[in-house]
């Protein structure tokens, strides 16, 4: 599984990614978590706005901090 | 921190302490003035200003829905409403500082392409809805009110402006792709509530920060004897809102939201009042720098004071909000009003290490022009409320 999160560095950012990887560590799920700042390359997702949560290449939330329980629900739905 | 980051602090700090004169009295009284303004800010705005403030930013990033904005910057959207949306967007979309390069790069390489795209990367850190309201307070309405208008309509010139000169370049190279479609399916708030819940915010807000004014004016004086009386009945009735119309997961998001904003902005705010008392000091009294030098540097609202004061602001960095204790200070110190307002308008909105990015994004040539459209749009601004202003 391939978890991007899409942030320019902020803490908006540091809040998803925490919390992906605390849905991971629930779920017991290992991914290739990384982190994008590169503007350029954060717009090539074609979201309008930062935080975004990208799994497997699908754009699952973006512009907000999505709750542990979403994250924990769209990293099943891509098992 | 990066290692790196501290390794220079430390750095920073070593000649800082070494250096610095410390046993003359003007330092000593610089030291003394940087805490009287930092007193001053926990006094006269912590509570009544920026904690609401903060709230309602939280408040924004959470329950304002950024997908009916994201319609208007499709290729599909005529380009007055482009324009118009995104020179007034950042303050929905742009709450957080950091957001505004990302959603340029994004606006810029799809949809209405770079017009659109400089008019938001402009307006946005102006219009941040906590800039204005410390702005309003600190500064004045006037000063608050002339930042807003002046940000939002050259956001628009300037956004006109590099459409006309890069069109060529537009036609060739643009992924005309539209932006995601959000595929949320969350119940939806009617919009009359999202609209009173955040009116009685702003409301709660501009009530008890609401000014002392010449009793003559009935009305005015009336509403600020009213003030808490009215801020007080707001607050019981946002209250209500709150326990009736959300549900608890929210009020966690809006908190967990509005700390975040606390955490990144208020530590950054405090130095910049510390490192402005100690350069400038409060209205009236001296610090560092003397005043001789800042009225002749800037003083009045002559075009080469406020050339001077777009020039500086557009290199210099200034962190969310850290331009306003610096401006209280210049303005002190006899900083001229149009001048003052040059740099509002071009000190947020760049920074050198802001430009390096943008030009990452669209070219060195086309980030030397906005730059300069930036400055012009500044210097001028400056100059008509110079003159409006005496």
């Amino acid at each position: 599984m391939e978890i991007r999160i899409l942030g320019p560095g902020c803490p908006r950012c540091s809040e998803v990614e925490k919390r992906t990887i605390n849905a991971l560590a629930e779920l017991n799920q290992a991914a290739d978590v990384q982190k994008i700042t590169d503007v350029k390359q954060i717009a090539e997702y074609k979201i309008i706005s930062t935080p975004g949560l990208v799994i497997n290449g699908k754009v699952k939330s973006y512009g907000r901090i999505p709750s542990l329980q979403e994250i924990k629900t769209w990293i099943e739905e891509e098992l | 921190m990066k290692d790196k980051w501290i390794f220079i602090l430390i750095i920073l700090v070593f000649l800082a302490a070494y250096f610095i004169p410390f046993n003359q009295l003007r330092v000593q009284q610089s030291i003394i003035e940087a805490f009287l303004l930092l007193q001053e800010y926990a006094r006269e705005h912590v509570f009544l200003c920026l904690i609401p403030a903060f709230f309602i930013a939280g408040a924004i990033t959470v329950f304002l829905s950024q997908a009916a904005v994201i319609k208007y910057f499709g290729a599909q959207a005529k380009k007055i409403i482009s324009y118009s949306i995104a020179s007034v967007s950042g303050a929905i979309l742009a709450v957080c500082s950091c957001t505004v390069l990302p959603i340029f790069a994004g606006i810029y390489t799809r949809g209405a392409g770079i017009g659109p795209a400089t008019a938001f990367l402009y307006s946005g850190p102006a219009i941040n809805v906590l800039a204005i309201i410390l702005t309003a307070k600190v500064l004045g309405y006037r000063l608050g009110l002339a930042r807003v208008l002046g940000a939002i309509i050259f956001a628009v010139v300037i956004g006109l402006i590099m459409h006309f000169l890069f069109k060529k370049d537009e036609k060739e190279k643009r992924d005309q792709s539209e932006f995601i479609e959000p595929e949320e399916a969350k119940e939806k708030r009617p919009m009359w509530k999202t609209i009173s819940y955040f009116a009685a915010m702003i409301g709660i807000l501009v009530f008890i920060n609401w000014g002392k004014s010449d009793p003559a004016l009935k009305f005015w004086h009336f509403i600020y004897q009213a003030k808490w009386f009215i801020g007080a009945i707001l607050a019981i009735v946002l209250a209500w809102m709150i326990i009736t119309w959300f549900k608890k997961t929210e009020l966690k998001e809006w908190t967990l939201s509005t700390w975040i904003f606390v955490k990144q902005i208020l530590p950054l705010l405090l130095v910049g009042v510390l490192i402005a008392g100690f350069l400038l000091g409060r209205p009236d009294h001296e610090a560092l720098i003397p005043s001789q030098w800042v009225a002749k540097l800037v003083g009045g609202n002559s075009l080469g004071a406020t050339l001077f004061a777009s020039v500086a602001g557009a290199l210099m960095y200034f962190a969310t909000l850290t331009e306003i204790p610096i401006l209280q200070g210049l303005l002190g110190a006899g900083m001229g009003q149009g001048p003052a307002l040059a740099l509002l308008l071009a000190g947020p909105a760049l920074s050198l290490p802001n430009m390096l990015v943008i030009r990452s994004i669209i070219g060195t040539k086309k980030t030397l022009v906005y730059v300069a459209l930036v400055i012009t749009m500044a210097t001028v601004s400056g100059l008509i409320y110079g003159a409006i202003s005496t």
